[in-house]
């Protein structure tokens, strides 16, 4: 398909050179919580035992379903999601 | 690749006229049973005349046997070489050879071709691949199927705009700019106090989008930048608009094809915009100077992507800014300027050089604030249409700027807090003093801009200006 592309790290390589994944949130309280089908076989009851358990705690929940799991989410999906929570739970696998 | 360390050595190629016409000689020294290696740049099934023809399409030996032309004729003893003829002179390889009646049938003389391992571009290639040069920065994969553009983006490298990916090749040519090592250090960059190399200059001019024959300037313009007197660690955290402002004075700035002229703080520039650009990234990238971070500037200005522009000195009534500063005409510098943004001066009536002076003098008055005395330098920028009328006056740099400093001597009472029905101000203790607008050498006076247009431009500085803050710092550009 395509070569690896090699590049030099332009910092001074204070930091370890792997991204690092954002913080994770050490509580839920005040976020809310956004859950995306992928429109994979049985997402939606996996999110909607998800759901029960985080309405029971007092959390908001927002649901989200991709059109299709065959292809990334579209844009206004992404930004729609991002405007509107603070952390994502994707259902993944059948 | 192996090179033989012993025997004769001829690298050709088959897309060269002088190599084919040499095929009989090459013939005549496998008869004459000297050991000869041949090797072949572009088709390693030539010449069919020749047995066990190397095949150098990848030009390994090539790159190892600096090989600048072919036919190349190389005498190797001991793995020492011991000479080599470049081209066909039939006297020479005849010396070389031993054979006094080598090539008796052909021109006394034919200049080669160009070897493919010197071709444009391709140099740095070879370098790159066959450890020609020692490059330290870490290597960092882009993912595969990810766009390097967005690999940059990813890891924060950019300055919000897209950058060029710094491959290795492109480095390498980057550094042929500059005679400097790879590894030397250029400065200790704030507010990490990270040392930066050649190199790292170099991959961030690459990610600007500079030529290599900007690189010495970029060099000197973190050098300058970094002089304790620039101040850039303050610079970079304070919440006002400032950033660096770069100036190029001397011969550098024609060579390189700078602009001083019509839209000279704007866009379509290349070296002005990627020189400007590449000292920022090198302060994001290697010193950490990040927006949101330590640099807290509540606006900023767009000047922080780039701010970066040459005096016109061949259109100027006055001496440049640097010869002002004590260097030679003949010297190319930087000299690093804090400063906020561009503020207009319009004036299309005045003809005379006191009335042009006093319309200056009224606009340098609101630098910061109207009613703020010694905070902040400034940067007049003179246009070729106002700098006629001092030119036709015959009135002196010196004249301009002592006649300013009449000007914009402030008398307390306007500036004093509440004064105008204005809190800010100078402490009421000061009401009966008069105050200069600008501390003594806080003024810079350059000429640029286009021809048209009876405008002067004033670049305001930072509020922290001075011995205590930030002050002018000018560098000479070294190769």
């Amino acid at each position: 398909m395509s070569e690896t592309i090699v590049l030099l790290d332009p910092t001074a390589e204070l930091l370890p050179a792997t991204r690092k994944r954002l913080p994770r949130p050490k509580e839920l309280e005040g976020r809310c919580v956004g859950l995306l089908d992928i429109s994979k076989a049985r997402g939606d009851i996996f999110l909607d035992e998800i759901e029960a358990q985080l309405v029971d705690r007092g959390v908001s929940v927002k649901r989200y379903q991709k059109p299709t799991f065959a292809r990334v989410a579209p844009v206004g999906l992404m930004q729609r999601i991002a405007g509107e929570c603070q952390v994502v739970i994707e259902a993944l696998a059948d | 690749m192996d090179i033989p360390s012993d025997g004769l050595i001829v690298v050709c190629k088959r897309d060269c006229a002088t190599c084919r016409m040499v095929v009989p000689v090459l013939q005549e020294l496998v008869l004459s049973e000297h050991p000869l290696t041949v090797y072949s740049q572009d088709d390693p099934g030539f010449p069919e005349e020749i047995e066990g023809v190397v095949d150098d399409t990848e030009l390994s030996g090539s790159y190892e046997l600096a090989i600048e032309a072919v036919p190349t004729l190389i005498q190797m003893r001991g793995g020492v070489e011991q000479a080599r003829a470049v081209g066909w002179d039939r006297a020479e390889w005849q010396v070389l050879t031993g054979l006094e009646r080598l090539g008796q049938d052909l021109p006394a003389t034919r200049p080669g071709c160009g070897s493919k391992s010197v071709e444009p571009g391709v140099a740095e290639i070879l370098a790159v691949r066959f450890g020609g040069i020692h490059l330290a920065a870490r290597r960092i994969e882009a993912p595969m199927l990810e766009d390097e553009v967005e690999t940059c983006f990813a890891n924060g490298w950019t300055d919000g705009l897209p950058v060029v990916p710094p491959t290795e090749v492109r480095v390498v040519r980057m550094l042929a700019g500059t005679d400097r090592a790879p590894d030397d250090v250029v400065a200790v960059v704030p507010p990490n106090q990270a040392p930066c190399t050649v190199e790292k200059v170099a991959i961030n001019a690459v990610m600007a989008g500079c030529k290599p024959e900007y690189l010495p300037v970029v060099i000197a313009a973190l050098e300058a930048a970094c002089v304790d007197a620039f101040c850039l660690h303050g610079l970079l955290a304070t919440t006002y608009f400032s950033g660096p402002v770069v100036i190029v004075n001397g011969p550098i700035a024609k060579a390189i094809g700078m602009n001083s002229g019509v839209n000279v703080f704007g866009q379509g520039n290349r070296a002005n915009a990627t020189i400007g650009r590449a000292l920022q990234l090198v302060v994001r990238n290697v010193g950490g100077g990040r927006p949101g971070e330590i640099d807290r500037a509540t606006f900023g200005t767009p000047g922080k992507y780039t701010f970066c522009f040459a005096e016109d000195e061949a259109g100027s009534p006055w001496e440049s800014l640097a010869v002002e500063h004590g260097f030679a005409e003949e010297s190319s510098t930087v000299t690093l300027f804090s400063g906020s943004g561009v503020q207009p001066i319009f004036d299309q009536r005045s003809r005379e050089p006191d009335s042009l002076a006093r319309s200056f003098a009224a606009c340098l008055r609101s630098v910061v604030h109207p009613k703020i005395p010694m905070t902040a330098d400034a940067m007049l920028v003179v246009s070729p249409e106002h700098g006629r009328v001092f030119r036709r006056a015959g009135w002196t740099k010196r004249q301009l700027r002592e006649r300013l400093e009449q000007l914009l001597q402030l008398p307390g009472a306007e500036l004093v807090r509440g004064a105008q029905g204005i809190e800010e101000g100078v402490p009421a203790a000061l009401g009966d003093a008069t105050l200069p607008k600008f501390r003594p050498g806080g003024l810079g006076i350059v000429h640029a801009g286009g021809t048209a247009g009876l405008f002067s431009a004033i670049i305001s500085g930072w509020v922290a200006s001075g011995p205590k803050g930030s002050q002018l710092v000018t560098r000479e550009i070294k190769s």
